[in-house]
């Protein structure tokens, strides 16, 4: 298989969770759309990690450490999601222009 | 091999259109399910079984249950939405193909000409091998990490529960009960100054 598929495939995918973090409201779509550009960055490392032949398994240990990341970082967005809606009543970025609790 | 990774790669682009495009929040968040499902057969098509595995497990396993409980707890609505996307949008398309085409050309012009050998070597005992032996100290990290985020999470999620209230109210009281001894104090020295003075 040549090794431009794969790395084309994470560009598509980088670019479609770059559009989705520009032009989405909702911050959990926000979210999600990160969750799609580091979708991208695994199938690098797993795509390169092939190509090289790696004993150490380099690509894949780094590409399971970046999931856990992202459970780590889905967890505490969330968590300000939940916050922002209880503090404004929404979940908008556009309006969330304070991290103070609106009274 | 390839036929299998270019079928999960189309399922996984279109998957992925639709997460960024649509105008229902549920919708959105279940194609994120078949999105990474596909990745994950790209996994496979790799021969990166126990990445596939895991990606399976933690990201349609853990992830998009948490990303729905989300949406439920902030009473997501399930009707379509026009302002789902900003005005922006085309700013933001634009954007997004410009970087795409950035970053097409420089993968086409640095490796327009490498192959993949499929060479099975991601079964769960090598990726085991290499972590336990290779990279254990960043796996302690990341542990350390991990439970930064759980704390960091309980902590934001907690709110301002009775015992603090009760906490707030008692040193009020407290501050009131010295305020008012101190007017006490003040009038009984007022009207034993006034006694002493009617004395005099």
């Amino acid at each position: 298989m040549p090794l431009i598929v794969p790395l084309l495939l994470a560009v598509v995918l980088f670019c479609l969770g770059v559009y989705g973090v520009l032009a989405r409201r909702n911050a959990i779509t926000v979210l999600m759309s990160v969750e799609l550009m580091l979708n991208a960055v695994n199938l690098n490392l797993v795509a390169f990690d092939a190509w090289r032949v790696d004993q150490l398994a380099t690509g894949q240990t780094a590409a399971v450490f970046v999931i856990t990341i992202a459970a780590a970082e889905i967890g505490l967005g969330l968590a300000i999601v939940l916050l922002l809606f209880r503090g404004h009543g929404h979940a908008d970025t556009d309006r969330a222009r304070d991290l103070v609790e609106a009274e | 091999m390839i036929v299998g990774f270019v079928a999960a790669g189309l399922l996984a682009v279109v998957a992925g259109v639709l997460v960024v495009t649509s105008r229902r929040i549920v919708h959105a968040a279940l194609w994120l399910v078949v999105a990474l499902g596909a990745v994950a057969g790209c996994f496979g098509a790799l021969a990166a079984e126990f990445v596939a595995l895991v990606q399976i497990l933690v990201y349609v396993g853990a992830i998009v249950v948490l990303v729905l409980f989300a949406l439920m707890l902030t009473k997501a609505p399930t009707n379509p939405l026009k302002d789902l996307t900003t005005k922006r949008s085309p700013f933001a398309a634009s954007v997004a193909v410009v970087l795409a085409l950035v970053l097409g050309a420089g993968v086409v012009l640095a490796f327009g000409n490498e192959k993949i050998e499929p060479v099975p070597a991601g079964a769960a005992s090598d990726v085991g091998a290499a972590v336990f032996q290779t990279w254990v100290l960043p796996f302690e990290v990341l542990s350390v990490l991990l439970l930064a985020a759980l704390i960091g999470a309980i902590v934001l999620s907690q709110r301002p529960g009775p015992s603090a209230e009760a906490d707030t109210e008692a040193v009020a009281a407290d501050k009131a009960a010295d305020k008012a001894g101190d007017k006490a104090g003040d009038t009984a020295r007022d009207k034993a100054g006034d006694k002493a003075e009617d004395r005099a």
